[in-house]
C-alpha cells in the first residue's frame, strides 16, 4: 500500500471512529537537498524530508473546520480530524466551502519523473566550479555571496470522503548565483541569474554563470540619473513581478472580500492597452513544475485574464465560482477560508502594434531588469507602488547602469500606458513574458 | 572503574527509550546522548539536535463574521553536524530513535562521514543537568491557559464592530489574531541540554477605506510573548482610534514629491529602518558572506556620535524576547554601537566558529526545518537628550515618517523602506499628509546622518525574514532626526 493510500485509509478509519462523515485532505511530502559554497568550500548543506497534511471537516450543521499537521501517522491524523471538528463549531456560517464539483473529473495522468538524488559531493563540486568560473570571469567580481544548488522531489495529493483521489509527483533542480563586485573608489555592485530544470544534469549552469557575469559587468559603469518622467522598458522578470503584486485584480476571492482593484462588474472592462494579453496558464510548456490539480482537487487550466486589454476572466476556487455563477479554475489552496492565487502568468502581445521600438535605436529610456522590495513598496489595495530597481539608462543600444533609483506609479495607469509589447518572450521562474514598454513613468534618481 | 558498560553500535537496535514526541523532558537525555556520541564517534567535531513541537492557531474576522480559524500542529527535529568549518543540517518529522538516527546518518554522509562499524564503541555524551526554562519560569500551563477558540471569535468580532463605529469610508475591515505555542529542546555534543516553551501572540487590524478614486489602507499590530490572556486584554478601542485616524488622514493625501529631505522618524516601529539597514549588517552571517561594510570596523566609529544601539532578548513581553536561543544559550544583552563606535556583532555558534566573534545568544530559526543563524531579537536605538519639539523645530522643509511599512537591504548594502503614513514638515510644524514615499540609501551613509535622538524610546513587534526563516523580533527607537535622505515618490 502506498503512503497516500495508507493516509487515506487511516483518515477514513479515524473519521469513522470520531463520527465524522464529511472530510477532505490535501497533503504533500518533500525530499530536498541543497548546498551553498563560499570560496570553494562547503558553506552549508541542508537536507529535509517532511510531510504535512491539511484536513477539513464539516460538522452536521454545515460549518467547516480545518487543521494542519505534520504528524501523518494514524494518531496524528486522528488528532487533526478531532481538532478540525472542534474548530468547525466556530467556522463561517455563510458561504461555507464545499467539495469542488470537479474534484473527481478525470485528468490526464502524467508519469512521475524518475528521481535519483545526486550525491552531495556532485552538487558541491558543480556549485564550487560555477562560483570559481564566475569570480574568474572578471577582475571586479570579488565574490558570489548568494549562491545555491538544490534538488527537490515532492508529491502532493488530495482525497475526500466522496471518493476523490488525486496524486502527482514532481522533481525539480535549481541553481542561483548572485555576485558582489568591487572596484577602487566605487560602490559595490551586484548581478545575478538562476536556472531551473528537472534534473541537476540538465541545469544550464554555464548559461547561469554567463548571465550573472554579464549583468554584473554591465552594472560596473554606473551613474546617477535625473529625477523625472521616462519611457521605461520592463524586463520579463520586472513586469511579471509588478503584475503579480497586483494580482488581486484577477482574484475572485479578493473581489468578494472587497480587497481588490476590481469588482464583480469589472469583467469586460478595458483595463490595459489593447497591446497586452495575459493568461494564467499552469500548463504552459515552460512551466516545469506544473500541477494537474489545485488544493481542492480541481483540475488546473489556462485562464485568459486580459485579452487585448480587456479583463476577460477571474481566477476561482470552487466556492467563489459558485458565488459568481461560474466554473472553478484550479487556483484554490485549501484553508479554513479557501485561498485563491495565480499559478503561472503568461504575458504576451495582444493586438498588433502600429509602432515598434528597439533598445538599439531608442534614446534615453530606462530598462528595468528587476524590481526590488515588492513586499514593501507595493500598496496592492491602493494600486500604487514605489520601488527601487536595478537597471540601465539606454541610449541607442549603449547601456549605463543606474546607480540607485526608484520607480513609482499606479498599476492601472501603467497597464494603460503600454506602448509596445515585444514579441519574444522569456521564462523567468514565475511566468513567461516579453519586454514591455511603458510611457511616462516617474523615476527618482539617487 | 566504569559507571556503566561501554555501548557498542551493534547493540543500538536492542535499545529501548521512553522518550516520546508528545513531551520534551529529561527522558530525552538517554537517546540524545547516544545519538550525539554516535555522531562524534563518526568523526564529527560537533553535533546538535533541535526538537520542536508547535501548536499554532490563527483566527480572522472580516467585517462582521469569523471567516477563518485554523489550528496547525507540527512536530519535527533537525540535526546539525560540523566538521571543520563546514556544516550540514538535516530535518525530519520522524522523532523516533530510528528516525533521528537516520537523519544523523544522512547528515554525516553529506559531510563525508559515516556511522561507525558494528563493533565500534559509542562515547555517549554526558549532558549537562537539564536546563528547563519551561518549568523554571512557570510556562508549563501557558497552552492550557491560552485563549479558547470561542473567546478569539468574541474578541475579534467586538473589535471589528468597534472599528466600524470609528472609521469612515470603510471598504473592508479585518481583525486577525494568532497564537504560536512552541516547545523546543536542544542537545549538543558539548553537553548542552535545555528546553524552553514560548508563547508568541499578535493581534491587529487591517483597514481599507475607499472614496471614489481615493484609497488608503492601514495595518497595525501589537504582540506579546508571555501572557496567555493577552488577547482578552487588548485595548482594541485605542487601536481602532489610531487606525481610523491614520486611514482617514491618508485617504486624501497627496503623493510625495521625490527628492532629498531631512526627516523626523517616529519612535517604535520607525526602528525598522535601523533593523534592516544596520542590524542585519552586524550579524556574523553577513561577515561570512562578506556582505557587510562593517566587517573590520569593530572599535571604530561607524555612526554619528549621537547614536547608541542595542540588541537583546531580555525585555519583558517584547516580541523578540527569549529565555534561550535555538542553540540552547541563554539570551544576552548585546551593545552594538555606543556613541557611534561599533562594539559588538550578533553571533550564533557557526558564526562564532567562522568569524571569531563570541556567541551572543542570537542563534535563532523559524523552526526545525531551518538551521540556526545569527539573528536579531529586540533591537533598538537608545533614547537621547532631545525633545520631539527640538527635532521638528530644526527642520524648515522635510518629511515626518509617522508609520513605516516594510523594507529590505540588498547585497550591496542599499536599503529601501516604504512609508505608510507621512507628513510634510513646514517651518518646524507638521503640515499636510503625504503618501507614496520610499526611503532610499545605504547603511554607511545613513548612520552618519542620524543627528538627534528624542527621549521617547518605543518598541514595536515585527517579523524578520532571513537565512533561517521568519522569526519574531522587536524594532525600536525614539523619535530621530535624519539630516538628509533620498525619498522616492512621484
Amino acid at each position: 500500500m502506498s503512503k497516500i493510500q495508507t493516509i487515506a485509509q487511516d483518515a477514513k478509519e479515524a473519521a469513522a471512529k470520531l463520527g465524522i462523515a464529511k472530510f477532505d485532505i490535501f497533503g504533500s511530502t518533500v525530499d530536498e537537498t541543497s548546498v551553498q559554497v563560499n570560496e570553494g568550500e562547503p558553506e552549508q548543506m541542508k537536507a529535509s524530508q517532511r510531510s504535512g497534511v491539511t484536513v477539513r471537516v464539516w460538522n452536521p450543521a454545515g460549518p467547516v473546520g480545518i487543521t494542519s499537521t505534520t504528524d501523518v501517522d494514524r494518531a496524528g491524523l486522528e488528532l487533526a480530524l478531532k481538532t478540525a471538528y472542534e474548530a468547525s463549531a466556530f467556522g463561517a456560517k455563510e458561504n461555507i466551502p464545499d467539495f469542488s464539483p470537479e474534484a473527481t473529473t478525470p485528468i490526464a495522468s502524467h508519469p512521475a519523473p524518475t528521481f535519483e538524488p545526486s550525491p552531495v559531493s556532485k552538487l558541491l563540486g558543480t556549485l564550487a566550479r560555477a562560483e570559481k568560473e564566475l569570480v574568474d570571469s572578471h577582475e571586479a567580481i570579488a565574490a558570489v555571496p548568494y549562491n545555491g544548488l538544490a534538488e527537490k522531489a515532492s508529491e502532493r495529493f488530495y482525497i475526500n470522503s466522496n471518493g476523490a483521489t488525486r496524486h502527482e509527483a514532481h522533481a525539480i533542480s535549481s541553481v542561483y548565483l548572485y555576485t558582489k563586485a568591487e572596484e577602487p573608489d566605487k560602490k559595490p555592485r551586484s548581478g545575478g541569474a538562476f536556472r531551473i530544470a528537472y534534473k541537476v544534469d540538465d541545469l544550464d549552469i554555464d548559461g547561469c554563470i554567463k548571465e550573472a557575469a554579464e549583468k554584473t559587468i554591465s552594472h560596473l559603469n554606473y551613474a546617477k540619473i535625473e529625477t523625472g518622467k521616462y519611457r521605461v522598458v520592463f524586463s520579463p522578470e520586472a513586469i511579471l513581478g509588478l503584475v503579480g503584486a497586483f494580482s488581486n485584480m484577477f482574484n475572485a476571492q479578493s473581489i468578494l472580500d472587497n480587497q481588490s482593484l476590481s469588482t464583480a462588474e469589472s469583467l469586460g472592462e478595458t483595463i490595459a492597452s489593447p497591446l497586452l494579453s495575459i493568461n494564467d496558464d499552469e500548463h504552459h510548456p515552460e512551466n516545469l513544475g506544473a500541477s494537474g490539480f489545485d488544493g481542492e482537487g480541481t483540475p488546473t487550466r489556462k485562464v485568459p485574464l486580459i485579452t487585448n486589454g480587456v479583463l476577460t476572466s477571474f481566477i476561482h476556487s470552487a466556492g467563489t465560482a459558485k458565488r459568481m455563477n461560474t466554473q472553478p479554475t484550479g487556483n484554490a489552496s485549501m484553508g479554513a477560508k479557501v485561498g485563491v492565487s495565480r499559478n503561472f502568468l503568461h504575458l504576451f502581445a495582444g493586438e498588433p502594434a502600429t509602432e515598434t521600438y528597439s533598445l538599439d535605436t531608442a534614446e534615453n529610456v530606462i530598462l528595468i531588469d528587476d524590481l526590488e522590495a515588492l513586499h514593501a513598496g507595493v500598496q496592492s489595495l491602493q494600486g500604487s507602488f514605489s520601488l527601487p530597481f536595478n537597471g540601465w539608462l539606454v541610449n541607442k543600444g549603449v547601456k549605463t547602469s543606474v546607480e540607485s533609483a526608484t520607480i513609482a506609479g499606479d498599476i492601472r495607469t501603467v497597464l494603460k500606458s503600454i506602448i509596445y509589447v515585444e514579441p519574444k518572450t522569456e521564462f523567468t521562474g514565475s511566468g513567461v513574458a516579453p519586454n514591455v514598454w511603458v510611457e511616462g513613468m516617474s523615476i527618482t534618481g539617487g | 572503574m566504569l559507571a556503566t558498560p561501554l555501548l557498542i553500535t551493534q547493540e543500538l537496535s536492542n535499545l529501548t527509550y521512553s522518550a516520546t514526541p508528545r513531551c520534551f523532558d529529561e527522558s530525552w537525555a538517554a537517546p540524545l546522548s547516544t545519538l550525539l556520541g554516535l555522531g562524534r564517534a563518526a568523526g564529527a567535531d560537533f553535533v546538535e539536535f533541535f526538537l520542536e513541537r508547535v501548536n499554532f492557531i490563527n483566527c480572522m474576522a472580516e467585517d462582521d463574521a469569523i471567516t477563518s480559524i485554523a489550528p496547525r500542529l507540527s512536530t519535527g527535529a533537525g540535526v546539525r553536524v560540523f566538521r571543520g568549518k563546514a556544516d550540514c543540517y538535516v530535518s525530519t518529522n520522524d522523532l523516533s530513535f530510528n528516525g533521528l538516527r537516520l537523519a544523523l546518518e544522512k547528515a554525516l554522509g553529506i559531510i563525508g562521514l559515516s556511522l561507525p562499524g558494528a563493533s565500534a564503541f559509542i562515547p555517549e555524551i554526558n549532558l549537562e543537568m537539564f536546563r528547563d526554562y519551561g518549568k523554571a519560569r512557570g510556562k508549563e500551563g501557558w497552552l492550557a491557559a491560552s485563549t479558547s477558540m470561542e473567546q478569539m471569535g468574541e474578541v475579534l468580532l467586538a473589535a471589528n464592530s468597534a472599528l466600524a463605529k470609528k472609521a469612515s469610508h470603510v471598504q473592508s475591515r479585518k481583525a486577525a489574531y494568532f497564537r504560536d505555542w512552541q516547545e523546543v529542546l536542544v542537545a549538543g555534543s558539548d553537553g548542552t541540554f535545555a528546553r524552553d516553551i514560548r508563547l508568541t501572540q499578535s493581534v491587529g487590524y487591517n483597514l481599507l477605506c475607499v472614496d471614489g478614486d481615493h484609497r488608503s489602507s492601514i495595518n497595525q499590530r501589537i504582540g506579546n510573548t508571555s501572557d496567555p490572556s493577552f488577547l482578552q486584554s487588548w485595548d482594541y478601542d485605542q487601536t481602532a482610534d489610531d487606525v481610523s485616524e491614520s486611514a482617514g488622514k491618508m485617504l486624501y493625501a497627496d503623493f510625495v514629491e521625490s527628492g532629498t529631505y531631512p526627516l523626523v522618524m517616529a519612535n517604535a516601529f520607525g526602528g525598522v529602518i535601523f533593523h534592516e539597514a544596520c542590524g542585519h549588517l552586524l550579524e556574523t552571517t553577513q561577515i561570512q558572506r562578506k556582505t557587510t561594510p562593517f566587517e573590520h570596523k569593530k572599535g571604530q566609529k561607524i555612526a554619528h556620535e549621537n547614536l547608541t544601539a542595542w540588541d537583546e532578548g531580555l525585555t519583558k513581553d517584547a516580541f523578540g524576547t527569549i529565555d534561550m536561543d535555538d542553540e540552547g544559550m541563554p539570551a544576552q544583552r548585546t551593545l552594538l554601537i555606543e556613541n557611534g563606535i561599533l562594539k559588538n556583532f550578533i553571533s550564533d555558534r557557526a558564526g562564532s566558529m567562522k568569524t571569531g566573534h563570541p556567541r551572543t545568544g542570537s542563534g535563532r530559526r523559524q523552526g526545525y526545518t531551518h538551521a540556526a543563524a545569527s539573528r536579531m531579537r529586540n533591537t533598538y536605538i537608545a533614547p537621547g537628550k532631545f525633545s520631539n519639539d527640538d527635532l521638528f523645530a530644526s527642520i524648515d522643509n522635510g518629511l515626518y515618517c509617522k508609520k513605516m511599512g516594510g523594507g529590505s537591504v540588498g547585497p550591496t548594502g542599499d536599503f529601501n523602506f516604504a512609508v505608510d503614513e507621512a507628513y510634510l514638515i513646514k517651518n518646524g510644524k507638521i503640515d499636510k499628509p503625504l503618501k507614496g514615499a520610499t526611503l532610499i540609501g545605504t547603511a554607511v551613509d545613513m548612520m552618519q546622518e542620524i543627528s538627534m535622538s528624542s527621549q521617547d524610546l518605543g518598541l514595536a513587534a515585527g517579523f524578520c525574514g532571513s537565512v533561517s526563516g521568519s522569526v519574531y523580533v522587536t524594532v525600536g527607537q525614539p523619535h530621530l532626526k535624519v539630516n538628509s535622505m533620498t525619498v522616492g515618490g512621484r
